[in-house]
């Protein structure tokens, strides 16, 4: 048996493919959201970066890549999940006590699904432009796609702006748990640095949560506007 | 005091099992909880009933044989403590307790709250040991060994392998006892020859008994009896990511029957 094959054919080896994947996710994250923050500094400088983006010669090989890593990471998941689930086939009838497990731990799966959901809701409202049409095929003066516009309007809607920021919520939820978890599962463990570790992994979550969330509000709050 | 206990019996391996209620009365404080099940059990055999099977030995907290997941916790409400050395004073007069038996797939049900541990024994069977005739024991510091390392492989050495690290896994994962066995060698002068193949061998035994894989929900430290940290789970994820970048080799385990005694 090959070495990779030996790996990935045990419970760690699995686990930590689909860490590896989560890393690469959060390196897209982190690259989606420093294009989302190109909002701030004003329609120009988005509507270029998105027309740069969305000509790109490698922009089919990007979107192919990331679904196979969305794909990747969601069957792993869902496998491990599926064999997790497998290996007490009894419950306990009086239900296990949690003692030091958190609600992020115990519900990594649903928050997953959920960002998933959420994903494919996004994707259908801005690259699809299927939920608001009326926002999603506009040009801007030099005849590109409005991308700026097409966001500050579609944010306008609270009911929209309030959908992101729950979705925010539980990314980072699930980014939490996944983030903190990460030291652990490579073995990253150091008595004197594990915890400085882990508060910076939280902290990393944090803050793609609040560097998102921060478009739909302040489109909200009239801080941005056409 | 009484207490209302509502246990699981179960007859046979093959039969299916369910959770009977009993009453218990005039029960120590100072009684552990062991004994307090020896009362409820000469209550039965006088009412000519069927005892209730339960593992037991050493009762002193060291043999790792008691295994009883009392209201929803692997030994009981209190940290660091065995079934055995728990006193009926942590509970309330006129309680009702629930007990279980270890609940995995691993674990096959024997009979009411006994279950068969024997995966642990194969898991440890797969290379959990120094292969080596050590012969008496060595000249004091004949082999050096610094004392932090002497103290962290004592402290994963304490594990009895009782098992209440899979009770308490959501997933029903032993990483935590596998952990132990491979953190106490690998902090030895002793343990290294082996080191690769032992971390490799001993987490597939653990994946072939059916195991759960850790999602680090870390409940199997907070019901460990001897406090082993999790830390020692990401010792052995390191261990095993060094094992498979240098030389280490997978699937090279005896069948599994090989294993059995």
């Amino acid at each position: 048996m090959g070495r990779l094959d030996g790996l990935l054919n045990t419970s760690i080896g699995q686990k930590l493919a689909l860490a590896a994947s989560g890393v690469a996710l959060i390196g897209f994250l982190l690259v989606h959201l420093l294009g989302n923050l190109t909002l701030f500094q004003g329609p120009e400088v988005m509507n270029a970066y998105a027309h740069w983006m969305q000509t790109h010669p490698l922009l089919w090989a990007g979107r192919v890549g990331l679904v196979t890593l969305f794909g990747l990471h969601t069957t792993l998941a869902i496998r491990l999940a599926l064999e997790n689930h497998r290996a007490r086939p009894i419950r306990y009838a009086a239900g296990l006590r949690s003692q030091d497990s958190t609600f992020l731990s115990r519900y990594i799966v649903l928050t997953g699904l959920l960002v998933l959901a959420f994903l494919v809701y996004h994707l259908l409202h801005f690259t699809v432009g299927a939920v608001q049409p009326e926002h999603a095929r506009l040009l801007d003066e030099q005849g590109r796609h409005d991308v700026y516009g097409m966001v500050v309007r579609s944010f306008g809607e609270p009911a929209v702006a309030i959908s992101y920021l729950v979705a925010m919520t539980i990314l980072g939820l699930h980014l939490f748990h996944g983030l903190r978890s990460l030291s652990q599962t490579f073995g990253v463990n150091h008595e004197t640095y594990v915890g400085a570790i882990r508060w910076a992994a939280g902290g990393l979550a944090l803050a793609i949560v609040v560097g998102n969330a921060s478009i739909p509000l302040s489109v909200w709050l009239g801080w941005i506007s056409l | 005091m009484n207490f209302t206990l509502v246990v699981w019996r179960q007859a046979r391996a093959e039969e299916t099992g369910r959770m009977v209620e009993y009453r218990v009365e005039d029960v120590s404080p100072d009684m552990s909880f062991l004994e307090m099940l020896d009362v409820l059990n000469e209550d039965l055999i006088v009412s000519g009933e069927e005892p209730v099977a339960f593992d037991h030995d050493c009762r002193e907290g060291i043999c790792g044989m008691c295994s009883l997941v009392i209201d929803g916790v692997p030994h009981g409400p209190e940290r660091a403590t065995t079934a055995c050395q728990l006193h009926m004073r942590h509970f309330k007069d006129g309680a009702t307790i629930t007990i279980e038996p270890w609940r995995a797939k691993a674990f096959p049900v024997i009979r009411d709250l006994v279950v068969d541990r024997r995966a642990l024994d194969r898991v440890v069977q797969a290379g959990g040991y120094v292969s080596i005739n050590t012969g008496s024991a060595p000249d004091a510091n004949s082999i050096p060994v610094a004392k932090h390392d002497a103290d962290v492989a004592f402290q994963a050495a304490e594990c009895i392998g009782c098992g209440a690290c899979v009770a308490a896994c959501p997933n029903a994962s032993a990483m935590l006892f596998v952990a132990a066995k491979t953190q106490h060698f690998a902090r030895l002068p002793q343990g290294q020859p082996e080191r690769t193949r032992r971390t490799i061998n001993l987490v597939e035994a653990m994946d072939r008994e059916g195991f759960g894989a850790c999602t680090n929900h870390y409940e199997c430290a907070a019901a460990c009896p001897k406090e082993i940290p999790v830390r020692f789970i990401s010792d052995l994820n390191r261990d095993f990511i060094k094992a498979a970048a240098h030389h280490g080799r997978f699937g090279t385990l005896p069948p599994q029957g090989d294993l059995e005694e």
